[in-house]
């Protein structure tokens, strides 16, 4: 069972509401959390551990082979994102372009092309009682988050039974990182805040979600602040409100020393039962 | 002309609403372009009038005619991410997962696949209340591509700054360290990084400016929020000064952010004196040394 907790807005605190929830859960249940957002993951700085495993993560890049190639000139002109450009005496291929279809090297007369491991990041799983936290991280200068992402999900699958409570902590935003990581959840928690930055943002979100299909609702982060928007905005559109956290100094400073919040602020605790109800009830 | 593009590494930190704020300074010398194509928000701070408009499509899906096809199995066994699948005995693409490659197109032996343009997003040319041009996007949902769109924002950004004979062109920048920010840091002539106090904000900044330091650009810090973690802001100021980096100013934890998005106006005009005398300095600063 995955849950991800998702935002269309950077900074809305999903980081915030996947650790703290993680640890708060694993008070009675076993938990699993990914940080999905590759690019800039935190979660780690939240939730630590001992790591169990670390591996190099690749993608598959075309090689040029001098002396097999004969510039028939197929390979550029099968890849559709200008990453193989035949000189004609030399074959170049941008890796950063690459999106790994194979479409060049499978379809070379000569097999000039065969594919290789290119490093794009690396994958930590440490363990902290009953927390397993698996986050990946993509090397500073490669483009593209979308096959590290999908390769860590493919290790949560492998590794852990389909029962098992996962914790998805995912990129912002509504492109192609966002649908990757959301798109085999069961439910999806929306994390916003009561701005108008914080509706506009929400509101792709929802709209990405309803094309999606997913089950999804949404938790109002700096509760208090801001304008009505966002309320009645999920009242217009039925979307189920689970918890409201309250706009506290006092949170944003235990969170800028990197710790958790639920075990010292009470209400924050409080705003996670409605959390934990619409996960527990998914599994009733 | 001379382009600074604002980009923070992690989301949160106030960089919409300070490039806003450079915005409103710069006023009519400058062009404005939002390139957080993905949460587009610079529009809820300058009420553009959305004067031109039209339709981005960048990239390709495929689609299946089931009519010719002969369910081989040839298309979903070479597709590498798995967007094609067979229901009800038919086969179909799966457009969120489709990247496009065209491979299936090639190989199917009855020719019943065809790659046609996808829908992007939209792009938009405005007026806006601040007396200068807002060049800005709205991706399309699960759109691919996001880094072209924004290279077209900037291009055209660009390009009205040359005509009109502006002095600079400020963008927005993604957040991340991705395709997207890559695409809005290249070409530009000044960075400024917009980072918090906190252990994330400083992690994220100091992986942002790997990147950046890839880019032959001057750059340039501001710390929001920096009475929050006294502590990190000093861990902070000894990594700017260590790197070079210019120090535009600190600004203190203020409502005034949240107040101001909400009435949809920028920092600079909610009335709060000590703010905007910090973010004036600071744009002062950046036009000291862009010039050097």
């Amino acid at each position: 069972m995955k849950i991800a907790i998702a935002s269309g807005k950077g900074g809305t605190g999903k980081t915030t509401l996947a650790t703290n929830l993680a640890a708060y859960l694993s008070g009675s249940t076993r938990i699993i959390l990914a940080d999905l957002d590759v690019e800039e993951p935190n979660s780690g700085l939240f939730i630590r551990g001992e790591r169990i495993f670390r591996e190099d993560r690749y993608k598959m890049i075309p090689r040029w082979v001098e002396k097999d190639c004969t510039f028939c000139g197929l390979c550029q002109e099968v890849c559709n994102y200008n990453a193989v450009l035949n000189l004609g005496t030399q074959i170049l291929i941008y890796p950063e372009l690459c999106h790994s279809c194979y479409a060049c090297s499978e379809l070379c007369p000569t097999d000039a092309l065969p594919m290789q491991k290119q490093k794009m990041g690396v994958l930590n799983h440490y363990r902290n009682g009953n927390i397993d936290f698996i986050e990946s991280h993509l090397d500073v200068g490669q483009e593209q988050a979308v096959p590290l992402i999908e390769q860590t999900l493919k290790y949560l699958d492998d590794k852990f039974p389909d029962d098992s409570i996962v914790l998805l902590d995912s990129p912002p935003g509504t492109s192609c990182p966002v649908i990757e990581a959301t798109k085999n959840a069961d439910r999806v928690i929306l994390v916003t805040e009561p701005t108008p930055f914080g509706l506009h943002d929400l509101r792709l979100a929802v709209e990405t979600m309803e094309k999606l299909g997913k089950d999804f609702a949404v938790v109002i982060n700096r509760d208090g602040t801001g304008n009505k928007g966002v309320e009645e905005y999920c009242k217009k559109k039925k979307i189920k409100i689970i918890a409201r956290i309250k706009d506290s100094r006092q949170v944003a400073e235990i969170y800028s020393r990197g710790e958790l919040v639920y075990d010292k602020v009470d209400d924050f605790k409080e705003s996670l039962e409605g959390v934990k109800d619409y996960i527990v009830n998914m599994r009733g | 002309m001379k382009e600074i593009v604002v980009i923070s590494g992690k989301g949160g930190t106030g960089k919409t609403s300070l490039t806003a704020s450079l915005a409103f300074l710069s006023g009519n010398n400058a062009v404005i372009a939002d390139c957080d194509v993905d949460a587009a928000d610079m529009h809820l701070l300058m009420s553009p009038d959305f004067g031109y408009r039209e339709d981005f499509y960048s990239g390709q899906v495929a689609s299946i005619d089931t009519d010719i096809c002969t369910s081989c199995d040839l298309c979903r066994e070479k597709c590498r991410f798995d967007a094609i699948d067979k229901v009800n005995e038919k086969y179909i693409v799966r457009e969120l997962d489709c990247e496009g490659c065209g491979y299936c197109a090639r190989i199917c032996p009855v020719e019943a696949i065809s790659m046609n343009d996808q829908y992007s997003g939209q792009f938009f040319i405005s007026k806006s209340r601040m007396d200068n041009t807002l060049v800005h996007a709205r991706l399309g949902i699960g759109a691919e591509n996001s880094g072209k769109l924004v290279a077209k924002v900037k291009k055209e950004a660009r390009k009205i700054a040359e005509e009109e004979n502006k002095d600079f062109v400020i963008a927005d920048g993604s957040p991340g360290i991705g395709c997207p920010v890559i695409s809005s840091l290249s070409g530009a002539d000044f960075v400024v990084i917009v980072t918090e106090p906190t252990v994330s904000g400083i992690h994220d900044m100091k992986r942002v400016y790997e990147l950046v330091k890839k880019f032959d650009i001057r750059v340039s810090c501001i710390i929001n929020k920096y009475d929050l973690n006294p502590e990190i802001t000093s861990e902070i100021m000894k990594f700017i000064d260590s790197e070079s980096i210019i120090h535009l100013g600190n600004i203190p934890y203020s409502k005034v952010f949240t107040e101001a998005v909400t009435k949809g106006i920028t920092i600079m005009e909610n009335g709060d004196k000590e703010m905007a005398a910090i973010v004036t300095n600071s744009w002062s600063k950046i036009r000291e040394y862009i010039d050097d």
